[in-house]
C-alpha cells in the first residue's frame, strides 16, 4: 500500500468518478490484487486468510445465535437448548460457533508458531507481531466469555476459577474481581456483562485485524527464507497467486473444521457443560477450554511460595508472564537471521518448545497431583527458558547456515535440487508444505 | 531471466555479531547451558510420555479403596447411530421410550423434550396425540384465574415427576435425580492418552450411551472384599464419581414388556434406554451426519478443483 506506486487505473467513468472522491476501489485493488507477495510463501502463510475467514464466520453465526439466546441465568441454558432443538438449523449454527472458536484457536496457534519459526516478529515487523499478540489476547477474552454463556457447569465454574485469579493481585484484586463479576460471585450480572462483552470484543478484534493488516502491508510479508524482498523477481501479485493458494488452504482447513462440526461436535467440549450451572455443586475437575490448557498448567505448576509472593500470586504472575513473553519476543531474539531454516540450534529449540507447549496442554487437562505437578514445573521452566535464555543466547552463539542472496536465488536453488527443473518453466509439485 | 545478486550474505550476517574468536570462547560455555536446556526439554517430554503409565501403576495399589473413578471403564457397545452414516434404530428408540416411561420417569424428569419431537421415533401425528394425552399437564391460570389440569398436547413437554427440585431431593434421599434430557451428552468418562487421539479418526462420540449402559448393567457386580459402601448407596464399578451411588438397581429382567420380540433383559433394556437418551440429547443427529457427508463431499470436490486451478495458475512460476 504505502510502498511503490498504485497501479490502479479505473476503466469506467464511474470508476474514475469514485477514484477522485473516495478511492476505496483503489485501496482494495492495491491491497488484495496488485499487492506484491514473496513468491516462496508456503502453506503456513495461508493461515492469515483462514483466520480472517474464521473471524467473519464467528461473527455471522454469533449474531444469529444472539437473536435466539437469552442472557439471563435462569433462561440461558434452556435458550441454548432451544437453539439446538427447535430453531431451524440451530444445531448447525451453534456447533459451527462453538467448534469455530476452537478452530479459530487452532489457526491462530499455527499462525503464531509460523511467526516464531520464520522469525516474522523481527524488525521491521515488531509492531505487526504485537498487534497480533493483542488480537490473541482479545481472542482469549472472547473465547472465555463465550464459554460462560451456555451457563453449564463448566461455564460457571470456569468463570469462578478464572475470575478468581484476579483476587491474587495485591490491594486491588478483590475490587477487580467484583467489578468483573458484578457482585461477589458468578451470577446473573456476570452473565449479562459477559454477554455484552462477548458481543463487543469480536468487533474490537476486527478493528485490530485492520491495523494488523495495515502494518503488514507497510512492511510486507516475511517468507520462509526470512530474507527481505529485494527486487521485483522476488514477488508475485497477490491475485491470482496468493488468492488461489489461500483459497485452497481455506478449503482444506474448512474440511477438517466440518469433520468436527458434523461428526465430533462435542469432542472439544466438556460433558459437564451439558448440565446446567449449579453454584452448590463443584465438578470433580474444573478444566478450561483446551486452548487455555498450557496456561492453566503453568498457573497450577507454581505450588510453592517465593519470598513475599505466595503460590497463588506466583501462579497468576507466571500465567500472565507466559503471555507477556510473546510480546517481548522481538527484543528477546538477538539473532541477525530471521528464519529457523538457517538456524540449526534455534530449529531444535523451536520444536522442543512446541513439544513443551503440547505437553503443558496435556498436563493442564490432568489433575494437579502426584507426578503431574513436577512435570508441569519442569515444562514451565522450559517454557520460560525458551524465551529468556534460548532466544537471547542462541542469537549470539549460533553459527547460521549460509543464507541465499535473495528469495529468487533460494527458489532457484531449491528447484535445482529437486531434479533440475529449469527455473520458471514448470510448476513445482506441491510437496513443500 | 532472474538476475543474480551479488554475494552480500556473509557481511550481512557478520554485521553486528561478535568476531569468530569471541564467539568460540564465549560460545563454549553458552552451548553447554543450551545443551542442558535442550536436555531439560527432552526429559520433560519423556516424563510426559511415560506419565500415564506411571500414574496407572500408582492406582493399582488398593482394590478396596480406589482413588480414581470409575473403577471400571464403560464397555464400548455397537450403536446404530455411531460413525459417519449412523442413524437411530427407531424400533430401539420406541423400546427405550417405553423403558423411560415405565421405569425412569418415576424419578427422572425430561424437561427439554416435547411430545411433538417424538416423530423422530417414527410415531405418527395421531400416535403422538394419543401418547401426549396420557399425561396430565398442570396449566393455567384460566380466565377465572385458576390453575387447572388438562390432558397433554403434542406441544407439551414431558411433565416432571416432582413439582420442584427440593421435592425431588426429599423423595430420593437428599439428591435430586438428574434431568434426563441431556444425560447422554452430559456424561462421559475421560478417554485418556492416546485414545483421545484415535477417537478423532474412529469418530468415537458414544461415551454417554456407553456410560449409561454400563452403569445400568453394573449393579450385579460385588464390591471387592473390605470395600466400605456408604449406607443407603449401591455399589457400581462404572459410577463416574465414587464407589457407589444413591440410585438402586432400576431394571430387572422381564420388568418391561416388549411387543416386538426383543429380549426382555436388563442388558437389552439398558441398550434401548441409552439409545433413546442419546436421541433425547441429540435429536438432530441423523440430520447432522447426513448434512456433514454432503458438506465434506462438496468440500472435497471444490477443493480438488481449486487445487487444479492453483496448479494451473502457478505453472511456470518458480516458487
Amino acid at each position: 500500500m504505502s510502498e511503490g506506486h498504485s497501479t490502479y487505473t479505473p476503466k469506467t467513468g464511474i470508476g474514475r468518478w469514485f477514484d477522485s472522491r473516495m478511492p476505496l476501489p483503489r485501496l482494495v485493488y492495491d491491497s488484495f490484487i496488485a499487492y506484491p507477495v514473496p513468491r516462496n510463501l508456503n502453506y503456513a502463510w495461508t493461515f492469515g486468510g483462514i483466520l480472517a475467514l474464521m473471524l467473519a464466520a464467528q461473527i455471522l453465526t454469533g449474531i444469529v445465535l444472539a437473536m435466539h439466546y437469552a442472557a439471563d441465568s435462569t433462561l440461558a441454558f434452556d435458550s441454548v437448548e432451544k437453539i439446538m432443538r427447535d430453531v431451524n438449523s440451530g444445531w448447525l449454527l451453534r456447533y459451527l460457533h462453538s467448534n469455530g472458536a476452537s478452530f479459530f484457536f487452532v489457526a491462530v496457534y499455527i499462525h503464531i508458531f509460523r511467526g516464531l519459526y520464520y522469525g516474522s516478529y523481527k524488525a521491521p515487523r515488531e509492531l505487526l507481531w504485537i498487534l497480533g499478540c493483542i488480537i490473541y489476547l482479545l481472542m482469549m477474552a472472547t473465547g472465555f466469555m463465550g464459554y460462560v454463556l451456555p451457563w453449564g457447569q463448566m461455564s460457571f465454574w470456569g468463570a469462578t476459577v478464572i475470575t478468581g485469579f484476579f483476587t491474587a493481585i495485591p490491594l486491588v484484586g478483590d475490587w477487580i474481581q467484583q467489578l468483573l463479576l458484578g457482585g461477589f460471585a458468578v451470577d446473573n450480572p456476570t452473565l449479562n456483562r459477559f454477554f455484552a462483552l462477548h458481543y463487543l470484543l469480536p468487533f474490537m478484534i476486527a478493528g485490530v485485524v485492520v491495523l494488523h493488516i495495515w502494518a503488514l502491508h507497510v512492511v510486507g510479508q516475511n517468507n520462509p527464507t526470512g530474507i527481505e524482498v529485494k527486487s521485483k523477481t522476488d514477488t508475485l501479485a497477490f491475485t491470482p497467486y496468493a488468492t488461489i493458494k489461500d483459497g485452497f488452504g481455506m478449503i482444506v482447513f474448512l474440511f477438517v473444521f466440518a469433520y468436527f462440526v458434523f461428526y465430533l461436535p462435542n469432542y472439544l467440549g466438556h460433558p459437564d457443560n451439558y448440565t446446567v450451572a449449579n453454584p452448590l455443586k463443584t465438578p470433580a475437575h474444573i478444566v478450561p477450554e483446551w486452548y487455555f490448557l498450557p496456561f492453566y498448567a503453568i498457573l497450577r505448576a507454581i505450588t510453592f511460595n517465593i519470598g513475599p509472593i505466595n503460590s497463588k500470586l506466583g501462579g497468576v504472575l507466571c500465567m500472565f508472564g507466559a503471555i507477556v513473553m510473546l510480546f517481548l519476543v522481538p527484543w528477546l531474539d538477538t539473532s541477525k537471521v530471521r528464519s529457523a531454516v538457517y538456524r540449526p540450534w534455534y530449529k531444535l529449540f523451536f520444536w522442543l518448545f512446541m513439544a513443551d507447549a503440547i505437553l503443558l496442554g496435556w498436563l493442564g487437562s490432568q489433575p494437579a497431583e502426584g507426578s503431574y505437578v513436577f512435570m508441569a514445573q519442569m515444562a514451565t521452566l522450559f517454557y520460560f527458558a525458551f524465551f529468556l535464555v534460548a532466544l537471547p543466547v542462541l542469537g549470539l552463539i549460533e553459527t547460521p547456515r549460509r543464507l541465499p542472496n535473495s528469495i529468487t536465488e533460494a527458489v532457484l536453488e531449491k528447484n535445482k535440487g529437486r531434479g533440475g527443473h529449469p527455473a520458471g518453466a514448470t510448476a513445482a509439485p506441491e510437496t513443500k508444505g | 531471466m532472474i538476475p543474480k545478486s551479488g554475494n552480500r550474505f556473509s557481511d550481512k550476517i557478520m554485521l553486528g555479531t561478535m568476531t569468530a574468536r569471541q564467539r568460540i570462547s564465549r560460545g563454549y560455555g553458552m552451548k553447554k547451558i543450551l545443551a542442558s536446556l535442550a536436555l531439560l526439554g527432552l526429559v520433560a517430554a519423556g516424563i510426559g510420555a511415560t506419565g500415564t503409565g506411571a500414574s496407572a501403576q500408582e492406582e493399582a495399589h488398593n482394590e478396596a479403596a480406589p482413588t480414581h473413578f470409575p473403577i471400571d471403564e464403560p464397555k464400548e457397545m455397537d450403536w446404530s447411530f455411531a460413525g459417519p452414516f449412523g442413524t437411530y434404530d427407531k424400533a430401539q428408540l420406541q423400546r427405550g421410550l417405553k423403558v423411560y416411561k415405565e421405569v425412569c420417569s418415576a424419578c427422572h424428569s425430561m424437561n427439554l423434550v416435547a411430545f411433538r419431537t417424538l416423530e423422530g421415533l417414527g410415531y405418527s401425528d395421531a400416535q403422538i396425540k394419543t401418547l401426549a394425552a396420557e399425561y396430565t399437564i398442570h396449566d393455567g391460570p384460566n380466565d377465572a384465574g385458576d390453575m387447572f389440569d388438562r390432558p397433554g398436547k403434542p406441544s407439551d413437554h414431558f411433565p416432571p415427576p416432582f413439582p420442584n427440585e427440593e421435592a425431588a431431593a426429599a423423595a430420593n434421599g437428599g439428591a435430586a435425580p438428574p434431568d434426563m434430557s441431556l444425560l447422554a451428552k452430559a456424561r462421559g468418562v475421560e478417554r485418556g492418552f492416546p485414545r483421545f487421539v484415535f477417537d478423532i479418526f474412529t469418530q468415537y462420540a458414544q461415551g454417554g450411551p456407553d456410560y449409561i449402559h454400563s452403569l445400568l448393567t453394573g449393579y450385579d457386580q460385588q464390591p471387592p472384599a473390605g470395600m466400605v459402601i456408604p449406607e443407603g448407596t449401591h455399589y457400581n464399578p462404572y459410577f463416574l464419581s465414587g464407589v457407589s451411588l444413591k440410585m438402586p438397581k432400576p431394571l430387572s429382567d422381564g420388568q418391561v414388556t416388549y411387543d416386538d420380540g426383543a429380549p426382555q433383559t436388563v442388558d437389552q433394556y439398558s441398550r434401548d434406554v441409552s439409545a433413546f437418551l442419546m436421541w433425547a440429547a441429540e435429536p438432530h443427529l441423523e440430520d447432522r451426519k447426513k448434512t456433514g457427508f454432503r458438506v465434506l463431499v462438496f468440500l472435497l470436490l471444490f477443493g480438488a478443483l481449486v487445487y487444479l486451478t492453483k496448479r494451473k495458475v502457478w505453472a511456470g512460476v518458480a516458487h
